[in-house]
């Protein structure tokens, strides 16, 4: 007993700025040191109904905390979230193209293999190459990865040290499949 | 009405157990610090080695007020290791109105979990890192609605966990009368699951749990699940199955392994979820 109030009344002589060297704190921003020292904090008896009221009040109040851009990118979901973009960019583009194909003759496209083909071959080395590389790039990360999936499913290699060999596999996997995609 | 009844009573648990180290102790290191500033150190005294800290605030009280950043500075040779030494010592020395939950100090209940340089965690188990100048970032649990500064709101959390019926469930009585007996390998299953203290860092760093928390149970109370299921004691297997069978409670895990890679228990509720995926799909 002696020994803490003793203790508080000691802390509670120090200057403040003391024990922060170059703080960013703003002063308004701490209670005086008093209240550290005295535990003055007081009670008010409230109700049970009038203590609802205040917590369904505060309730909406509540902000929601930071998630996406504060939690540590990790091969785990950044790999997942990869997985999603691929898969719908891969999406998107295959049923854009066949709802395409699907209605061209009623607009006069032309969208045969043939004519495809014949475009493609007439557009700068550097185009050819990004087209390549902006579809075999997805395609050969969502197969890999796909792969992963269908292992996970059987309820293996989901320990995390397995998790990452898995994940490293699969950039590897897709960086050499995508050059070889993008080279023939 | 008093509406900082909550955040005082919450305030007020945080203060009341002060965790200071003995009079004399404190009062020689205090003494040790103020003069190594305004004066030459003490023969044998440390160079201060100041570490910041960077802490989520957001008081009720205030609430037109927004979430901020507020920077504290502490200097480690006073300070302990854990993350959870400098928070007592911010608390106690430079800002009681820094409100965080904390008991055990030795990671069995699950209070302190945070979000400690962008992963969660329990804040008495996190060493802080001491080997750069880099401040220490710590927010609440992430996608959680906070209650004031470090605390989230986990009620949701904790009416899913009472939804999968966290407990054993038989009819059948014991051939002999006495325990429900279980042989070592029965038991065994249960390794890696019981030892779960629902902390929910696992759960708040599942991103499909952040998109869906209202319909997902999400990775702890899934392993909670799981640790039902895979019970050989436990008679309410059929019923924990079928109550899974919808694309939200079970089926929005992606298998994104967040929980596990976070979990400070060092469990796999990926791995308990695709058991129960399993067993969904082909039986036990």
């Amino acid at each position: 007993m002696f020994a803490r109030s003793s203790a508080r009344i000691t802390a509670s002589a120090l200057p403040k700025p003391f024990f922060i060297t170059r703080s960013s704190l703003v002063a308004s921003q701490l209670r005086p040191a008093t209240t550290t020292a005295s535990n003055s904090a007081s009670t008010q008896n409230v109700s049970p109904d009038d203590a609802y009221t205040i917590l369904v009040a505060q309730r909406k109040q509540r902000p929601i905390s930071p998630h996406l851009s504060i939690y540590q990118p990790q091969l785990t979901w950044y790999g997942s979230a990869a997985n999603r973009i691929t898969g719908s960019v891969l999406s998107v583009g295959a049923y854009g193209f066949f709802a395409a194909y699907a209605v061209a003759p009623a607009f006069g496209w032309h969208l045969d293999s043939a004519t495809i083909a014949a475009a493609f071959s007439g557009l700068p080395a550097a185009a050819k190459f990004g087209l390549k590389f902006a579809v075999a790039l997805p395609f050969s990360y969502h197969s890999w990865n796909g792969i992963r999936h269908l292992l996970w499913d059987t309820g293996k290699a989901l320990d995390i040290k397995d998790v990452y060999r898995t994940g490293y596999a699969v950039l590897g996997l897709t960086t050499i499949s995508t050059i070889y995609l993008v080279m023939i | 009405m008093n509406t900082t009844f909550l955040s005082r009573s919450l305030l007020r648990a945080a203060t009341s157990t002060s965790l200071k180290p003995t009079t004399t102790t404190s009062i020689r290191t205090l003494a040790s610090v103020a003069t190594s500033q305004t004066a030459p150190a003490e023969p044998g005294s440390k160079e201060p080695n100041v570490k910041q800290f960077q802490i989520y605030r957001w008081n009720p009280d205030t609430p037109e007020k927004k979430p901020y950043m507020q920077t504290y500075e502490l200097d480690m040779n006073q300070t302990g290791p854990m993350v959870l030494d400098a928070l007592v010592r911010l608390k106690n020395e430079i800002d009681p109105t820094l409100t965080f939950r904390r008991s055990c100090r030795e990671g069995i209940c699950g209070s302190c979990a945070m979000n400690i340089q962008g992963s969660n965690t329990l804040a008495c188990l996190c060493r802080i890192d001491v080997s750069n100048s880099a401040p220490v970032k710590i927010y609440p649990l992430p996608h959680t609605y906070v209650v004031k500064d470090l605390v989230p709101d986990l009620t949701q959390f904790y009416k899913q966990y009472k939804s999968i019926k966290p407990y054993l469930q038989r009819k059948t009585p014991s051939p002999d009368g006495r325990e429900y007996r279980q042989s070592i390998a029965e038991r065994k299953k249960l390794d890696g699951l019981y030892e779960c203290i629902l902390c929910a860092c696992c759960s708040t760093s599942c991103p499909s749990y952040w998109w869906n928390s209202s319909d997902y149970l999400g990775p702890a109370v899934l392993l909670q699940s799981y640790r039902w299921l895979a019970d050989s004691r436990d008679e309410a297997t059929g019923a924990r199955k079928s109550a899974f069978e919808n694309e939200m409670s079970l089926y929005r895990c992606h298998t994104i392994m967040n929980c596990a890679k976070t979990c400070p228990k060092g469990l796999n509720p990926g791995q308990a979820i695709a058991n129960i995926k399993k067993e969904m799909a082909f039986g036990s």
